[in-house]
């Protein structure tokens, strides 16, 4: 590269913005904040796509078939960061194959879905407000994405927590908003435990905490594989876990939902809970040399996509559906990457951003359109009333069930494809993976019917909101994105990524088998859709006579399997009691306020003693003067008096 | 004359007027009294002043007593000034009674 690519113009635009509203935005005119929040993902998108442009430009000029020699692309700020002893830590930025991919979709879908906020937020008092956090988190992204090293990843990756968090609180006046802020926080700080924990060791282990350094120390020493390297890989895979709501941390996830539905889009389906996917492919050199983590993520990966797929079949708040939604397709990424698919994995990620993304602002439109209605039981017949809603929500809903040839179908096959090959427990992940798509298809569909088909449920007639044109452009957009995002195919994708992520295995007799399972995987998606076709059209009365026949079950997934309440009783209450009685009354009041009182008392009693001197009485004082005057004479004369009469003393020192 | 009265006497002298002026300041109840104490306090300072002056030969002692009366003669001034106002004020010039100020 000759010219710089001024990489750190794309966190710095959305950063002006962020200032910008965040200061003036409650002074300054709508129009000019809407202008400046549009501008900042705007200009990020576009240094992007001038990246893009540059990067390809230069490949092109080769005149042979399109090579990235030129990758990855390093720039660093031009001063020293930490530099303490052997400790060089600068801020680089990198740009890479991994990184340009994240890019685009970060700033792209996040500039769509500030237009589509436009609309959604038009009529909220915290408008400024809103749209400076939004930026923020666009900010801390590129930060975390374009970061070249853990620490510059570690800010982004902080600050995309701290941004969600605002976000999910937006409404802080709202108790449960302001409660599932705080969760989110404190349930990612565990995963930031274990990041943290695994930085301190890889700065032990190498020194270093460049990605490109590490993995240099790596390729120069094959024979180091599990040991010290499993440990750190577990410790990463447990900040990736917090941060993309795989079991155990996932309860965060559900719970943000009380943020606006657009953040939900943007942050909670298609970016930020993605980063825990960016960092095991980021760091798959290390994985790559511990097969026991890797094992350890795809089995958290396949459990959780299992596991929130049930729950989400009988969830009736339509963003709820989505969430779990979003955890269990996240489940897949993860399952992708203990595959070591890591570019099916990020292929996965890619097309979930668009069509997740799609979902939630479909959503949005049909929650802004029934004038704040979340359940799905007061909706139905919807389709003639947001025809584009219904359209597009249609789309989503085919590409995430896998349905070809739209996005989802290629990428979830790519995983699905990836794990049967890996042998023994591979092939039983595949099997997971093979009803969780089932059952994903079963309730999308379910969402689908019950909200645009049938008859409306609504109790009150609402008042129908029309959606304005700056949410349904996003949405047209998005649902192309969805239907053409998958058409690259996994293995140009592959090929594409591969010097960033390393390449997928076992190539040989790839399509004649893959054909095979793409049929299976279609025809499981559309036994689900079946199913639901079954329950939700033909006999509605199905699924309460099967709640009925089965309440245990039921009950358990209405209830996310208890594990809110079971986390409740076994983390959340004993530490509220240790705070509240060992921290608060032993601690606090009887230690701590006890010595305060005891200082205070002390204070106040030798101030009441002292007090009688300061009477304020002119004439006591001048006694005292006197007095004072006299006991010096006394001394001064003692001696000289006393000698008089033969007794002689002295003072000491004089 | 003066020569044949030891130094002591003068010193002694200067040391009960001072005395004199101490208890009076504490023990009267009356302002002009209390007052009148100060100036017999600064005088038999001035005694002693001019005692010394004139057993060291030293011209200062004397333009330190010009000092003290000058002084004095100004704090008369103000002072009688004050005592009259608080006089008209309070009908009181006992000074126990001239505690606006205590806490």
């Amino acid at each position: 590269m000759n010219a710089p690519l001024h990489l750190w113009l794309i966190p710095l635009l959305p950063f002006a913005g962020f200032l910008i509203n965040g200061l003036f935005g409650r002074r300054m005119p709508k129009f000019l904040v809407t202008t400046v929040a549009l501008l900042a993902p705007l200009g990020a998108f576009l240094a992007v796509l001038f990246s893009v442009d540059r990067v390809y430009n230069i490949a092109f000029a080769g005149n042979g078939p399109v090579r990235f020699d030129n990758f990855p692309i390093v720039e660093a700020l031009p001063f020293s960061w930490i530099n303490i002893g052997t400790l060089h830590i600068d801020f680089t930025f990198v740009l890479d194959q991994l990184s340009l991919l994240m890019l685009l979709v970060v700033t792209g879908v996040g500039f769509l879905i500030h237009i589509y906020s436009v609309g959604y937020m038009a009529d909220d008092k915290g408008y400024a407000r809103y749209f400076s956090y939004l930026n923020l988190f666009l900010f801390f992204m590129t930060v975390l994405v374009l970061a070249g090293n853990a620490l510059v990843m570690f800010i982004g990756w902080e600050g995309v927590g701290l941004a969600s968090y605002l976000l999910i609180g937006f409404w802080f006046t709202k108790d449960a908003a302001a409660n599932a802020g705080k969760k989110a926080f404190i349930v990612n700080r565990i995963g930031d435990f274990g990041f943290l924990i695994a930085m301190f060791m890889l700065l032990a282990n190498f020194g270093t905490l460049t990605f490109s350094e590490i993995a240099a120390k790596l390729a120069a020493n094959p024979a180091w594989t599990g040991g010290v390297l499993t440990c750190i890989a577990l410790c990463l895979m447990l900040g990736a876990a917090g941060k993309s709501a795989q079991l155990p941390l996932y309860v965060w996830l559900p719970d943000a939902m009380e943020g606006p539905t657009p953040v939900s889009a943007l942050i909670h389906a298609a970016t930020m809970v993605t980063a825990g996917v960016y960092l095991l492919a980021r760091m798959h050199f290390l994985f790559d040399r511990s097969p026991f983590a890797l094992a350890v993520i795809a089995i958290i990966g396949a459990a959780t996509a299992l596991f929130a797929a049930t729950i989400a079949l009988v969830q009736t708040d339509i963003k709820r559906v989505l969430a779990y939604s979003t955890i269990s397709q996240l489940g897949y990424m993860f399952l992708g990457c203990g595959v070591a698919a890591y570019s099916a994995a990020i292929f996965h990620l890619m097309t979930h951003a668009f069509f997740k993304a799609l979902l939630f602002l479909a959503a949005g439109s049909v929650i802004h359109g029934l004038g704040g209605e979340q359940d799905l039981r007061k909706m139905g017949g919807l389709r003639k009333k947001l025809p584009v809603t219904f359209a597009v929500t249609t789309v989503g809903v085919l590409a995430i069930a896998g349905i070809p040839p739209l996005a989802g179908f290629f990428s979830k096959d790519a995983i699905l494809f990836a794990a049967f090959q890996q042998g023994t427990l591979g092939k039983a992940l595949y099997f997971v993976g093979l009803i969780t798509a089932a059952l994903t298809a079963f309730y999308m569909f379910r969402l689908w019917y019950l909200t645009f088909l049938g008859e409306s449920r609504a109790q009150e007639h609402h008042q129908h909101h029309p959606t304005p044109v700056s949410m349904l452009a996003p949405l047209v957009i998005l649902a192309l994105l969805s239907i053409v995002g998958g058409w690259m195919g996994i293995e140009r994708f592959a090929t594409y990524l591969a010097p960033a992520t390393g390449p997928i295995a076992n190539e040989a007799g790839r399509s004649q088998l893959e054909l095979y399972f793409s049929i299976i995987a279609v025809a499981v998606a559309a036994a689900g859709w079946f199913i639901a076709h079954n329950f939700y059209k033909q006999k509605p009365s199905r699924p309460a006579e099967l709640a009925a026949a089965l309440p245990g079950a039921y009950n358990v997934l209405v209830h996310k399997y208890y594990v809110d309440e079971f986390y409740g009783a076994v983390i959340v209450k004993p530490l509220l009691a240790f705070s509240t009685y060992a921290l608060g009354w032993v601690v606090d009041n009887a230690i701590l306020g006890g010595l305060a009182w005891l200082l205070g008392g002390i204070a106040t009693f030798s101030g009441a003693l002292l007090q009688r001197w300061q009477s304020g009485n002119l004439r006591s004082y001048a006694a005292w003067l006197a007095a004072g005057a006299a006991v010096l004479l006394l001394f001064l004369f003692a001696p000289t008096i006393l000698g008089t009469y033969g007794i002689s003393i002295a003072w000491k020192g004089w | 004359m003066i020569d044949q009265v030891p130094i002591s006497w003068y010193l002694i002298l200067s040391a009960t007027l001072f005395v004199l002026g101490v208890l009076g300041f504490l023990i009267k109840r009356n302002l002009i009294t209390v007052f009148m104490s100060i100036e017999l306090m600064l005088n038999g300072v001035n005694l002693s002043f001019v005692t010394f002056a004139h057993q060291w030969h030293a011209v200062k002692g004397q333009i330190f007593v010009f000092f003290v009366m000058m002084v004095a003669a100004a704090e008369a001034a103000v002072g009688l000034a004050i005592i009259i106002a608080i006089f008209r004020a309070r009908a009181t010039l006992a000074v126990d009674r001239i505690d606006l100020m205590k806490l």
